[in-house]
């Protein structure tokens, strides 16, 4: 018995040797992150390893927003990233709804379309919407070209039809017997039952736009209407404005989402493993 | 469930109609261009400046060998140690398991220009915090923005850092669907910690792993932000440079989106092929 308990106890010593350093290492990056925005520049620069914050953040963004309006971008990042998940959500459940709730022509093969999409590399479709809306439609560098053409996702419709098609469907028929519209059926029964999974859906949906970086890059290239990763990109690897200054700009987009992500860590988990469970 | 096309399209229509504006419309628009000159005004048929150029255009090859390079290194070494930290965080015999899973999950949530940042600044050469680790550490400090190898490593290790967590969250939803008692009558059968991850979990796993796997090639495939941001443009001198870049390069530099277009066909072929040949290899052997 006593070497069985001492055998658990060395494996478990075993465990956090080799987890705890490595906890350590992948926390290293976040951590200096948030120190070198607190550090004035040549406090990065010295030969001396600090690892500990000091006081500079203030003044150190200061810089960053009299030199890139960085206000001013993270505004336009907000908006975006609200609009977009919002819009999203709207028609994505709306779609997961009729493929579950309704049998008709076309039904098999909307659904292999919208699936069929979801391996489908990004680069495919990218440079018609550039030159679709750049030049075709002339919107570059516009709240339409930053919102509208990414509102596209299958996940959010893979997601709502897996919440739609477990609820009972006779729920839906008792409503429709007593003459209830359809689409008062989708708003006022289905979607309530769905708040878990809309819950999940809005914050991957808000982090993907809040993060995304390619599609604005391309698109709105005019100061008034970049995002705030396109703004701090275009930073990196410039002596325009000092590193502690950009590093400010990266924990103001990084840490919102920690503190997000510490308190509604359960539905980040559903919303990635969602499309890894069926 | 109703017969009711009407109803079912109403409900379809404003989701479908960006779809078939932003999606299907440029999947077919980019097939067809991918056989344009488009270097002049008028864009004529020549698909021997797009599809005829890839084979004999060292910088398409080269972003090729890296991509490949990436993938072949990268995803096997980020799997593995995906794997091996679910198994970990799901031990019941962890401690502190909201700050180690923490420490792994939280950087799903990090935008890659903000993580790019902050690798470039880490691992700047004359006195980045790696290399003055390194030095206190009684190693030789290393060049990482003009050593391609380095270079190469350096985009390696900032994928991984990002991503592993990530694969480790759907790992550890697979390994909690597997039943306890499997291990409890492993145990009484006195089958060891080791044997029963060889034997036991990576057998169960096996469809959620190859899950992963195909996520990451296609990741893989259209890497951009890592080679555009932290080692500035592809460099050292292309030794960075992958095939998302190149497309971005061809595509929104040059503005030759025919090109670009084969490219980005190429990519996604790619994708499907390399996916089907690990599905293939991983499949259950009857």
């Amino acid at each position: 018995m006593t070497s069985r308990s001492s055998r658990r106890f060395w494996r478990q010593v075993g465990l956090h040797a080799v987890l705890g350093p490595l906890a350590l290492i992948w926390l290293l990056p976040l951590w200096m992150m948030l120190v070198f925005s607190t550090m004035p520049e040549n406090g990065i620069f010295s030969p001396d390893i600090e690892l500990l914050p000091k006081g500079q953040f203030w003044a150190n963004f200061q810089e960053l927003q009299a030199e890139t309006g960085f206000l001013r971008t993270l505004f336009v990042s907000v908006v975006v990233a609200l609009v977009t998940t919002g819009l999203s959500i709207l028609l994505t459940s709306m779609a997961g709804w009729a493929l579950v709730r309704y049998r008709f022509r076309g039904r098999w093969l909307v659904t292999a379309l919208i699936f069929g999409t979801l391996t489908l590399p990004y680069f495919v479709v990218v440079i018609p919407q550039f030159i679709m809306v750049a030049r075709d439609m002339g919107l570059q560098s516009t709240w339409f070209a930053l919102i509208v053409p990414p509102l596209f996702n299958s996940l959010g419709v893979l997601f709502m039809r897996q919440a739609f098609s477990m609820m009972p469907g006779e729920l839906f028929d008792a409503a429709q017997v007593e003459g209830v519209k359809e689409w008062q059926i989708f708003t006022r029964v289905a979607l309530p039952m769905a708040k878990p999974t809309l819950a999940a859906l809005a914050i991957i949906l808000f982090l993907a736009s809040w993060n995304n970086y390619l599609w604005p890059l391309l698109i709105a290239s005019d100061p008034t209407m970049m995002t705030a990763p396109v703004a701090l990109g275009t930073l990196i690897g410039f002596t325009r404005v000092s590193w502690a200054a950009i590093m400010t700009g990266a924990v103001l987009l990084t840490l919102p989402m920690i503190v997000v992500f510490i308190f509604l860590q359960r539905f980040f988990m559903s919303g990635i493993t969602a499309g890894a469970v069926k | 469930m109703r017969r009711r096309t009407g109803t079912a399209y109403g409900f379809l229509a404003p989701y479908l109609l960006i779809f078939a504006v932003f999606w299907v419309w440029p999947i077919v628009y980019s097939f067809w261009l991918s056989f344009l000159a488009t270097r002049q005004l008028p864009w004529t048929f020549r698909p021997a400046m797009t599809w005829g150029r890839l084979a004999v255009d060292p910088a398409f090859v080269n972003a090729l060998k890296n991509t490949l390079l990436i993938l072949v290194v990268q995803v096997p070494i980020m799997i593995a140690l995906a794997t091996v930290l679910a198994v970990l965080l799901n031990s019941s015999l962890l401690r502190a398991r909201g700050l180690m899973r923490f420490a792994f999950f939280a950087p799903v949530v990090v935008g890659e220009v903000a993580y790019a940042a902050v690798f470039r600044l880490m691992f700047t050469a004359d006195r980045g915090i790696v290399n003055k680790v390194l030095e206190a550490a009684g190693l030789p400090s290393v060049d990482w923005f003009s050593n391609p190898t380095a270079a190469m490593a350096l985009i390696i290790m900032a994928v991984t850092w990002r991503w592993a967590g990530y694969n480790a969250i759907i790992i550890l939803s697979g390994l909690q669907s597997i039943p306890d008692d499997v291990y409890e009558a492993a145990t009484l059968d006195r089958v060891t910690p080791l044997r029963q991850f060889l034997f036991i979990t990576l057998p169960l796993l096996r469809p959620v792993i190859l899950f992963c796997v195909v996520l990451s090639v296609i990741g893989t495939m259209q890497l951009f932000t890592e080679p555009f941001l932290i080692t500035n443009r592809g460099g050292p001198g292309g030794a960075t440079e992958t095939l998302g870049l190149f497309l971005y390069r061809q595509g929104f530099t040059v503005l030759n989106f025919g090109y670009a277009s084969a490219v980005a066909y190429t990519i996604a072929a790619l994708a499907v092929v390399i996916s089907l040949l690990n599905l293939w290899l991983g499949r259950e052997r009857a």
